[in-house]
């Protein structure tokens, strides 16, 4: 579930308002928006994939973190690089990681069929 | 103003065709209506490109070249998973149309990406930049989005036809109506708001509105798909875990097919944890694991888990007809309804014709969307633009939740009582997935007195009559998708009878189901037996 906007980061362009499938947060007068219905966020970390300020983050968590939980200390989670990680990893950050090639990519997805068939091709 | 006032609406616009639903299905409708010379508007309840399951799970698509060889071995395949009532010609037509439309997003300008090799590859589905460049094609193709802004109900005209939606715009707090020639039901499939990856926008509700107008569903006892996550969380992919070996809490091994029947993996965690580690994969694929499929190693970075080197919890997430395969009941090959003027496309129709019984998983499913999108926007096109400028007197639809068959008003926030109610009735594996016969009456019995609440239920604001809405939607797809179970007397793809354990040839057919107020399920006796292909 989300539970950081950074105030620090945020820039107050409300794309995260704008782009939460389920209207999450609030737009607010003075700057960064806020979440107004954490209960309606379905941890799937779009909002965290689209800030362009690396200012939210994510919980993997389904429910909300407790207090003391690392994913809710702002300052931890800046140092150890996780603010921004799923843009990061989907290559909207600078510069995208690289993807692996056709080759290798088909011959996994080769092996998941294997795999759904019950008749797979490399053990 | 509710939505329910013979006020008019705060927005009005006129369309040839108007698609309710944002995700692949709904813009490959939109998209191709609008190539078709409609003038098109699309909304969605959240943002088309960030809404619903293909956007933030990326997905991979059931794309198989034009050979005959594979595509026969790729059809044989999903026949045998899914309980040989799939319709080979349906599967063809959706291999051959889905490879189409993917080659023309690659002469579109789909981005390709960087490889580790220092090439460029094109990767179709990678979440979620799909979703995001389907918006900018619909965009660019002239068709107008309203996002955040969830249908309620149909309008039709005095003899029935549908003509049109209203809704609300959450952000913008006001009603709108969109009036159209025809209409393209996108929503999705339902997950009972599961908390899974991108589903809680899938709450039935395109099923309701077309039930309302008289649409008939199938495969609706196909509900009952739960998807594999790490503990905790929302992470649903479940392709790698064909790579797991799973253990229970003494570390002792569960055995068990993960790609039909989850039964046994489902039983295991009844009793206590349950444990996944990919040691199965091959050592020189993990790295190529890791970078294709980003959004389930963010997760297991940020839990700080290794998933090759360590086994690590897992539990349960109710994906319902997102991975399970009842929908509206289409009549034709251009996914039509049945009902003048409305067409169904993607996870909201039935996708039995090519998956039967078995999760699609993410690809047919995708490939599904793709293809029948494309062919319900095209036909919608088509009788839209026939009947542009009738002129006719249009009333709305929709009943539960948002116009109260006795007048009564529900109280602020009962909706959280009819939500949890009707979650305590599909997300338990219990009920859902062991079915029997008792479990199932229980349930729907508890199921008819939630139908009747939400009959007589209206929230005040705008948004707590969405939540209503929603709640009707989620309760009517449960009861269909429990009446049907009921009639489907024995154990076949992921419905598991627990007193009907073997599969019964005699059944190798479809069940149809419908109704509001008195639900019901039968064998689908326009089908007939489904033609069995040699597996």
């Amino acid at each position: 579930m989300i539970e950081i906007v950074s105030q620090e980061r945020c820039t107050g362009c409300n794309i995260c308002v704008r782009v939460c499938p389920t209207n999450v947060f609030d737009a607010s007068d003075d700057g960064a928006p806020v979440i107004a219905r954490q209960e309606d966020c379905q941890t799937c970390f779009q909002c965290e994939a689209y800030c362009p300020a690396d200012a939210l983050f994510v919980a993997p968590l389904r429910t909300p973190s407790p207090e003391e939980s690392v994913w809710r200390d702002e300052a931890a989670l800046v140092a150890s690089g996780q603010l921004g990680l799923y843009r990061a990893r989907v290559g909207w950050g600078d510069p995208a990681p690289p993807l692996p090639s056709d080759a290798a990519f088909s011959e996994l997805m080769d092996t998941i069929r294997g795999n759904i068939s019950g008749r797979p091709k490399k053990r | 103003m509710p939505v329910n006032s013979s006020l008019r609406a705060e927005l009005t616009l006129e369309a040839d065709v108007l698609v309710i639903g944002g995700g692949p299905a709904g813009a490959w409708a939109a998209l191709t209506a609008a190539r078709e010379g409609a003038r098109v508007v699309l909304v969605d309840k959240g943002y088309c490109g960030t809404s619903g399951v293909a956007a933030t799970a990326g997905v991979g698509h059931w794309a198989v070249p034009p050979d005959e060889t594979l595509r026969g071995e790729a059809m044989a395949l999903r026949t045998r998973l899914g309980g040989f009532i799939t319709d080979p010609v349906w599967q063809a037509r959706v291999l051959d149309e889905t490879w189409r439309r993917l080659e023309e997003l690659g002469r579109a300008g789909y981005p390709t990406s960087r490889d580790d090799a220092g090439g460029s590859v094109l990767r179709i589905g990678q979440a979620p930049h799909y979703m995001r460049f389907m918006r900018g094609l619909v965009q660019r193709a002239g068709v107008s989005i309203l996002d955040h802004s969830p249908a309620f109900e149909l309008l039709a005209d005095p003899e029935g036809t549908v003509a049109g939606a209203r809704g609300i715009q959450r952000q913008k707090r006001r009603t709108w109506e969109v009036r159209a020639g025809a209409v393209v039901v996108a929503t999705g499939g339902c997950t009972w708001k599961s908390k899974s990856l991108g589903g809680d926008v899938n709450t039935g509700d395109g099923q309701l509105f077309a039930a309302e107008v008289g649409a008939r569903l199938s495969g609706m006892e196909f509900s009952s798909f739960f998807g594999i996550v790490p503990k905790g969380t929302s992470m649903d992919k479940n392709g790698y875990f064909g790579f797991a070996t799973f253990t229970r809490d003494d570390g002792s091994p569960i055995e068990g097919q993960l790609f039909g029947s989850r039964a046994p993996l489902l039983k295991a965690s009844l009793d206590g944890g349950v444990y996944a580690q990919f040691d199965r994969a091959p050592e020189h694929l993990r790295p190529v694991m890791r970078a294709a499929m980003p959004n389930f190693f963010m997760v297991m970075d940020k839990i700080g888990a290794d998933p090759f080197a360590r086994r690590f919890a897992i539990d349960f997430v109710l994906e319902g007809t997102v991975r399970g395969t009842g929908g509206l009941r289409v009549v034709d090959s251009e996914c039509w309804t049945g009902v003048p003027g409305l067409f169904a496309a993607g996870d909201t129709a039935s996708r039995e014709v090519i998956v039967g019984g078995a999760t699609g998983a993410g690809a047919p499913n995708a490939a599904w969307a793709v293809s029948s999108g494309t062919w319900a926007g095209r036909a919608a096109a088509r009788h839209g633009q026939l009947v542009r400028g009738r002129r006719a007197d249009l009333v709305g639809t929709g009943g539960a939740g948002i116009r109260p068959a006795h007048g009564a008003a529900g109280a602020k926030g009962a909706w959280r009582e009819l939500l949890r109610a009707v979650q305590a009735e599909t997300h338990s594996i219990e009920i859902n997935v062991f079915r029997t016969d008792e479990r199932l009456r229980r349930s729907l019995a508890a199921l008819d007195g939630l139908w009747r609440g939400a009959r007589t239920s209206i929230g005040g604001e705008l948004d707590e009559q969405l939540r209503v809405r929603e709640c009707a939607a989620m309760i009517a797809m449960a009861r269909w998708s429990y009446a049907s179970a009921l009639v489907r007397t024995e154990t076949r793809a992921m419905h598991t009878r627990e007193d009907y354990p073997a599969t019964d040839e005699a059944q190798q057919h479809r069940i149809v189901s419908g109704g509001l107020d008195d639900v019901w399920a039968t064998v689908d006796a326009a089908e007939g037996p489904c033609e069995r292909l040699a597996s």
